[in-house]
């Protein structure tokens, strides 16, 4: 068997929020094309983690970061190469789905146009390509003009999931994207995420283990901002190391 | 306590009611249209041609506007998304106090720097000009409603989620396109609103106008001609010839149309900012 290989590396990453120590030391190898899931409970630094590696962390002057990113044998941390740039190897979806106050074509085609592409039969053909990567297009291809925020939440997300696919990123950052939505709307989220796995590289945070467990490749177990124990998905669920491990998938800690 | 708030809220219907109840002694003798689009004021030969004013006013708010509106917008932009935090909360104390100035401080202030400023301008657009023109009362009024826009404004960027700047950010786009696509879009019923608001308190602002804009019963054809709007004719003038009825009834009519056109505004705007949420 192929040993797999590793997409992002982590190396002795800190952060800080003005004095507080957001995170710890964190080292993590990131396989590619692989689902790692992060888990934790809520205030352990699962967000920072996933903004510190789009560089998202640069938007407020309080976080210091300090340590190494290495994408493609690359620091991203120190890259001299242009943001914009590295934050297009990522596609990002949030907790809570923000569509661009455009129209649902628009939503898609933003992306496209930021980089460049302004023909119009390329973008109708990319638009319809990523709507149907997503199994939106038949939902929504007679409404292609109407507000993205006319669209069910769900539809919003899986919305969502495709613009950040339009910059053509090896990598998707998901932070606990169905926590704000229907059962029926989560499984076709999680459905879409093992769809992409072959293509992607996926970096998905999420509060519930249920969903780590369905989806994970590898698993990340954070706590206050310490990274308590991580490994293969398998190991990592039936043959935990570490105490805190498994009193929180006993569910007796939080 | 019941009694205060209905007499609040019945207060500006009681003030329209009352405002046509004074006109209708001029309109039972003139027809709206007459009134609105005749170009002749002679009130002593019972000519009430409220066109010159009308023009004036409207002349005069749109100077204002076209001032202060992309000032108001590129200061909230830069004071949300450019500047440190403290700076916006320096600028909070300053705005509050701008909005705070007496209208006849800004009336002085325009008559000393404003007025003497256009009349020295007016040369380069081939015009001679004693500085008391639509242009001056403008200049003033963009002052005097920059505080209330740009409160709006302030507010409506501080609240668009940061998460959707991520969202922007994130598909590489860079911070001067996201505010330009994605910012600005989310802004502008908030845009239009506070607009909105800016016009309806510019078109009835008298006293700083009054001091400013020349007071001359023409219509203006350029911006560096005196104009004579709706508010000045009415302060100017009430009190002075009430013993001719058709006057003052008149003077009501005036009164009338700034407080429904002012009213309209109010309300459109109030409306565009919350019904307008189409994305
Ligand atoms: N903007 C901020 N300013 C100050 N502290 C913050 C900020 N954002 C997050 N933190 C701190 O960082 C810690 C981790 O937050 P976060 O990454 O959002 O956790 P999680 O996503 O796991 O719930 C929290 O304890 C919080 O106090
Ligand atoms: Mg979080």
């Amino acid at each position: 068997m192929k040993a797999t290989e590793t997409e992002i590396k982590i190396n002795n990453l800190n952060v800080f929020h003005g004095n507080h120590h957001t995170l710890k030391n964190i080292n993590i190898e990131i396989p590619k094309q692989k689902i790692t899931v992060i888990l934790g409970s809520s205030g352990c630094g699962k967000t920072t983690l996933l903004k510190c590696l789009n560089r998202l962390t640069d938007l407020y002057s309080n976080i210091k970061v300090n340590g190494e990113i290495i994408i493609n044998g690359e620091d991203i941390l120190h890259s001299k190469e242009d943001i914009t740039n590295i934050r297009r190897k990522m596609g990002l979806l949030s907790q809570m789905p923000y569509p661009l106050p455009m129209n649902i074509y628009n939503n898609i085609a933003y992306g496209l146009k930021i980089s460049g592409r302004k023909k119009k039969k390329y973008l109708n053909k990319r638009v319809e390509y990523y709507l149907k990567q997503i199994n939106l297009w038949e939902e929504v291809k007679d409404r292609l003009k109407d507000p993205a925020s006319s669209l069910s939440l769900g539809q919003q997300q899986r919305l969502c999931l495709a613009r950040g696919l339009t910059v053509d990123p090896n990598i998707i950052l998901a932070d606990e994207p169905t926590s704000a939505l229907d059962p029926v709307s989560s499984n076709a989220i999680e459905e879409l995420f093992l769809n992409l796995k072959q293509h992607y590289t996926t970096v998905l945070v999420t509060h519930t283990l249920r969903q780590a467990k369905r989806i994970a490749d590898y698993v990340v177990f954070m706590y206050l901002g310490e990274i308590i124990e991580q490994g293969p998905a398998d190991e990592f669920f039936n043959n935990p190391k570490m105490e805190k491990t498994k009193s929180y998938l006993r569910g007796t800690s939080n | 306590m019941l009694a205060c708030l209905l007499l609040v809220m019945t207060m500006p219907l009681l003030i329209g009611i009352g405002l046509f109840l004074k006109s209708t002694l001029l309109l039972d003798n003139n027809s709206i249209i007459n009134l609105l689009f005749s170009k002749t004021w002679k009130p002593l030969n019972q000519n009430f041609g409220f066109y010159p004013f009308i023009i004036s006013s409207i002349w005069v708010t749109l100077t204002a506007i076209i001032i202060a509106a992309p000032i108001c917008l590129l200061t909230a932009i830069y004071l949300t998304q450019y500047s440190k935090k403290y700076f916006l909360k320096i600028m909070h104390p300053v705005i509050d106090i701008l909005a705070g100035i007496p209208s006849v401080v800004y009336g002085v202030c325009g008559v000393l720097i404003i007025v003497p400023f256009v009349s020295t301008i007016a040369p380069i657009f081939g015009k001679q000009s004693s500085g008391y023109t639509i242009l001056s009362g403008g200049i003033v009024l963009s002052i005097m409603i920059t505080p209330f826009i740009l409160n709006i404004l302030i507010e409506i960027f501080r609240n668009i989620p940061d998460e959707l700047k991520e969202a922007s950010l994130s598909l590489g786009a860079t911070k001067w396109e996201t505010i330009k696509f994605v910012l600005i879009k989310k802004a502008s019923p908030g845009i239009i609103s506070s607009i909105g608001l800016g016009i309806s308190r510019a078109f009835g602002e008298t006293m700083a106008v009054l001091m400013v804009v020349g007071n001359v019963t023409k219509i203006p054809k350029n911006a560096l001609d005196p104009g004579y709007p709706l508010p000045a004719l009415i302060a100017n003038n009430y009190g002075e010839m009430l013993s001719i009825p058709m006057y003052d009834s008149a003077l009501m009519f005036g009164a009338l149309i700034l407080f429904v056109v002012v009213l309209f505004f109010n309300i459109i705007s109030r409306l565009t900012i919350t019904k307008l949420e189409i994305y």
